[in-house]
């Protein structure tokens, strides 16, 4: 399905956060993920779906001062 | 003399030096840097992961979040709204609840937005952040962000990244005398003497990153500014000696061979 991922249009085969995170091959990462401008927490990766025209960001920390 | 803690909300530190993790040629550098400061706290930003190359080495596999407290930030920021929505995705991301709110007016000055940062830290607080912010080295906003429940406030030494030392050393003396909360220098230190001019004013602690990042040996500009921040927070508690207008003769002024 087609989702909005980091700002750029993106087509996943994930239908799940949790999926979507093995997907990119993240799950090691520390990182955050946000649903239309909602954090999901990470025990609901599992159960948040995701629908078509999503907007999700995935973020992680970066060197700054 | 009985150990100096540096009190933050919640938490305790030793060391009086945050450092920042951005601007180094290297996370190697980082490392190194990092540890030869002694700094416990090291500040970091939030960002999109760059989904096409996922495999690629990340800063948390050189600062370790097991051995440092990791501040989270909201730089590049410009109103309230993707300060809070970058901080709480922050605090998912490391469960860190201790974080560093700066909200910018431009990208020339870097100057803090007030307005906004104001808007921000009562959301922060409200949803149970502890809040070290940045600011202006205005007094009457100094207080205004501790009265909101901020847990640290950080004025500016002068622009971020400018090096350019301590613009207005009096007003953090009258930040720090009328504070309650630790008053961090953040921003503006060029050079360990800034750093140790920060802390000989009263200031809890400074943040530094670009005067550490930039210098030609930056592990040993960490050391000066482990050192400066320790000098200067020693001068601190030591009590200066008052400034006169004309010299007092440091050897007796008596039992002379002559007299």
């Amino acid at each position: 399905m087609k989702i909005q991922l980091n700002g750029e249009e993106a087509n996943v085969a994930a239908r799940t956060v949790a999926d979507l995170v093995k997907e990119l091959k993240l799950e090691s990462r520390m990182l955050a993920v946000e649903r239309n401008l909602e954090v999901v927490a990470k025990s609901a990766y599992e159960t948040t779906n995701l629908e078509t025209g999503d907007r999700i960001e995935i973020v992680h920390m970066i060197g700054g001062g | 003399m009985s150990q100096d803690i540096f009190k933050v909300g919640t938490h305790e530190f030793t060391s009086r030096l945050i450092v920042g993790s951005g601007k180094y040629k290297d996370f190697e550098t980082t490392k190194l840097a990092t540890e030869a400061s002694e700094a416990e706290m090291i500040t970091v930003a939030v960002r999109r992961v760059n989904i096409t190359d996922a495999g690629k080495e990340n800063l948390l596999d050189y600062i370790d979040p097991k051995k440092y407290t990791i501040l989270p930030n909201t730089a590049g920021c410009f109103n309230a709204e993707d300060a809070v929505r970058t901080l709480r995705l922050a605090r998912e991301a490391g469960n860190w609840n201790l974080v560093k709110l700066e909200v910018l007016g431009d990208t020339q000055t870097l100057y803090p937005n007030v307005v906004e940062t104001i808007k921000a830290a009562e959301t922060l607080v409200a949803e149970g952040f502890e809040v070290m912010v940045y600011t202006n080295d205005d007094p009457i906003v100094a207080t205004r962000l501790e009265e909101i429940g901020c847990v640290a406030v950080m004025p500016l030494g002068n622009p971020i990244g400018s090096g350019r030392g301590l613009a207005n050393p009096f007003n953090i003396r009258v930040i720090k005398e009328r504070a309650n909360v630790p008053i961090v220098v953040d921003a503006g230190i060029g050079t360990a003497s800034d750093a140790a001019k920060a802390l000989e004013l009263g200031a809890d602690a400074a943040l530094i990153n670009t005067a550490i990042a930039e210098a030609k040996d930056e592990c040993m500009m960490a050391e000066a500014m482990r050192d400066a921040v320790r000098a200067g927070r020693k001068a601190f508690l030591a009590g200066r000696m008052p400034k006169r207008a004309f010299a007092s003769a440091s050897s007796p002024t008596e039992g002379y061979i002559w007299d």
